[in-house]
């Protein structure tokens, strides 16, 4: 088949078709376009937002070991971010952009992350009920239509193996432990459940976009098709933990064969989207403090290669360190 | 498929901290004493950098500095593991249950981190110090202290290079990074004679510790290729007595270790 | 230690062409956000990094996972310079072991091929079923063939 006789838009939609992938320099209807660099930055931005909450308790951690597991989790995440910014810039928008667009307050980021982190359980559920929640999300998406979108996620799902798994067996240790700590893993098992729920985003009829995404080979489910697979897998692991889902209205459909929850209080999931949740102005400024208080130091190592560049040509910067 | 290989992991087969706590190798008092030293610098620091994870000044060095202080904790579980094997008492009953006075870190790890340029001339002195203390620490007569030694040399070999790095780039950056890395040498040098003061626990273990006073001179020409490099100097400013090797510490040290062992201190016995 | 040659340990500059060019050199401003269909029909473009103030160029990583393989693409990253781009490669891309030799690269340095000229690139080899040791089926059985 020849490039040159079909049209742009042919030729994207024989890709689609096909169910093959499209490249950082096929052409691309416009939607398409805008609609992955909205979702793949936002998705960036929810991971470098997301280390904050886990980032909370790096200082606290109750072990050394502990300790070593999370600071290497929330040091995934932005590497997640980093390959995430990646996949956006093959699409034209710089990494610079992105950042400036999070810390202005125009872009989004998933809401969960506006939540705050109370206790140590909250380590436990975060890895356990985000992640997971999050891994559901992603495993589709390393068929993603778009190449580099699809590869980032390859990449982050492997790292993020141990991400649930070191969550789920921190509440194992403390549902296994003192009156306390047991105590503390079903406090923040209540607290963390509807949201990780709601990060499938609202229900299907309410998902205007979804459908786009799902024609392009974006999406591969539905929220509630994620929604329900996600409630069934946790409805389970939970009685290993011999605590419980703040949930009474968890079933089985035999029908419809889709696990079904009680319902969800999307009021309160608008209020934080739209900026009023307990965290968000706490998030973002210690965001916007990161980015500026590093504006000097990146400026400095710019002026540094320029002037290398300038004075000893490509190639010949620094001889080592002089350490050795 | 070539294609999976650049997504290909392995968990690698060194050293881990696990190791040293399952031989069941019996450290003496003395050479427990000395680990101890060795243990509460690598945690102290390593404390102190994690703060970093997610405040870094790009993505990139949230990731490097996150793979120092990964390292580090990984050399304080080790020495610790091994100072507690003297008397029955594991990584965390040392790193939670002692107190202020217990600790034996040296003032300069318990520096606060400043702003970035203070945390890389913190790195520049710690990363040389330990670079040369490791490289003969490998060769202990303790085989326990030298395996841990071994595989330590290595990655400060790399966190050397990554606080040289910077150390270059502050220093001919701009006139601001310039200005902000002489201020940053002038508050770090104070505490950096400590890390060589000899005492009688280093002299009594032989052949199997490491004389502080030993490493100074190439400690020093290290530094000073870096400084040089980077058209700096070794700031005239005078030295701090430490006295962290005999509990005494700096004003930093309670605030961190309040923090550290806050959660563990609230429930005695539990496990995590 | 990696020294400040970008070119890998072998020595030979890492070509990229057609489907192997990374991603991010492929398609950053060089072929505008804004522009449906303004692929125009040049068969080679250079791609410019995009120039914000103080902000640091993109490179492409290059994992070799073990001795005996290539370097593959890993991902990009963004850094100063050549010495840090390699620093950051490391502590990015082989935090679980997963290389054993780096290279980075400019993405502004990769030249692509012009995924317009598909067909005059890449059609030729097409059915030319003869470079193949599966269209010769008479020899079919005999050993050692």
């Amino acid at each position: 088949m020849s490039g040159e006789t079909m049209s742009g838009q042919e030729h994207f939609d024989a890709l689609i078709a096909a169910d093959a992938r499209v490249e950082p320099r096929d052409w691309m209807p416009e939607g398409y376009r805008k609609t992955l660099v909205r979702q793949i930055s936002q998705h960036a931005h929810s991971e470098i937002i997301g280390m904050q909450p886990e980032a909370n308790w790096i200082t606290r951690a109750p072990s050394l070991k502990r300790k070593a597991i999370l600071m290497a989790k929330v040091q995934d995440e932005a590497g997640h971010g980093l390959y995430l910014y990646s996949a956006a810039e093959t699409l034209g928008t710089p990494r610079d952009q992105m950042t400036a667009d999070l810390i202005a307050g125009k872009a989004r980021y998933s809401s969960i992350f506006n939540y705050p982190t109370l206790t140590w359980a909250d380590m436990g559920a975060i890895g356990w009920l985000v992640d997971g929640a999050a891994i559901c999300n992603q495993v589709p998406l390393c068929r993603a239509s778009y190449g580099p979108y699809g590869r980032a996620m390859v990449r982050i799902c492997k790292e993020e193996s141990f991400h649930q798994r070191q969550g789920f067996e921190i509440l194992l240790e403390l549902a296994n432990g003192t009156a306390a700590q047991r105590d503390m893993a079903q406090d923040a098992i209540n607290r963390w459940y509807a949201p990780s729920l709601m990060m499938f985003g609202p229900p299907d009829e309410d998902s205007p976009n979804s459908r786009q995404s799902m024609a392009w080979n974006i999406k591969r489910f539905s929220n509630d098709e994620l929604r329900s697979r996600f409630v069934g897998m946790i409805v389970e692991q939970v009685k290993v933990l011999g605590l419980t889902l703040p949930d009474t209205d968890i079933r089985y459909n035999e029908e419809t064969e889709r696990w079904e929850h009680g319902p969800l209080d999307w009021k309160e999931f608008s209020e934080v989207l739209a900026g009023r949740g307990p965290c968000n102005s706490q998030r973002l400024a210690r965001r916007r403090e990161a980015h500026e208080d590093g504006a000097w130091v990146r400026e400095a190592a710019a002026a540094y290669a320029a002037r290398q560049a300038g004075s000893v040509g490509a190639g010949a910067v620094s001889n080592e360190t002089g350490a050795a | 498929m070539s294609s999976d290989s650049a997504t290909r992991i392995t968990p690698g087969n060194a050293l881990r901290p696990e190791d040293i706590a399952a031989a069941g190798t019996r450290a003496d008092r003395d050479t427990a004493a000395y680990a101890l030293r060795l243990g509460d610098d690598a945690l102290v620091l390593a404390q102190r950098l994690g703060w970093w994870i997610s405040r870094a000044p790009e993505l990139e060095e949230d990731v490097a500095l996150g793979n120092i202080a990964l390292d580090l904790i990984g050399h304080a579980r080790s020495f610790l593991s091994y100072a507690g094997s003297a008397d029955g008492r594991t990584e965390d009953d040392l790193a939670y249950w002692r107190n202020e006075t217990e600790f034996r870190s040296a003032h300069l790890v318990e520096q606060p981190n400043g702003d970035f340029a203070r945390t890389i001339a913190r790195q520049l002195v710690v990363s040389f110090y330990q670079f040369e203390l490791y490289g003969s620490l490998q060769h202990s007569a303790d085989p326990t202290l030298a395996a841990i030694a071994a595989k330590a040399v290595k990655e400060v070999d790399y966190h050397r290079d990554h606080s040289a790095q910077w150390v270059l780039r502050l220093g001919l950056g701009t006139a601001e990074s310039r200005g902000r890395m002489i201020r940053a040498l002038e508050l770090t040098w104070p505490y950096v004679g400590e890390l060589f003061d000899d005492d009688e626990l280093a002299a009594s273990l032989g052949d199997r510790a490491v004389l502080p006073s030993s490493l100074k001179p190439a400690f020093d020409r290290g530094i000073a290729a870096v400084l040089r490099q980077a058209e700096l100097e070794v700031p005239a400013v005078p030295s701090a007595p430490g006295g962290g090797r005999r509990g005494q510490h700096s004003e930093h040290l309670g605030y961190l270790l309040a923090e550290m062992q806050v959660l563990a201190r609230d429930h005695p016995g539990a496990a995590w | 230690m990696t020294g400040g040659s970008t070119t890998g340990d072998d020595g030979s500059v890492p070509v990229t062409a057609g489907s192997t060019a990374p991603d991010s050199a492929t398609g950053g401003t060089g072929t505008a956000p804004t522009a449906a269909g303004t692929t125009a029909g040049q068969a080679v473009i250079p791609v410019a990094a995009p120039a914000l103030a103080a902000a640091w160029p993109l490179w492409e990583v290059f994992v070799r996972s073990s001795r005996g393989l290539s370097h593959v693409h890993a991902g990009s990253l963004h850094a100063p310079d050549a010495d840090m781009a390699v620093r950051n490669a490391r502590d990015l891309y082989t935090r679980r072991n997963e290389g054993v030799s780096l290279w980075v690269v400019p993405a502004s340095a990769i030249i692509a091929s012009d995924p317009d000229a598909k067909g005059r690139f890449f059609e030729s080899p097409q059915g030319k079923d003869y470079r193949h040791a599966t269209y010769y089926t008479k020899s079919e059985g005999v050993k050692h063939l």
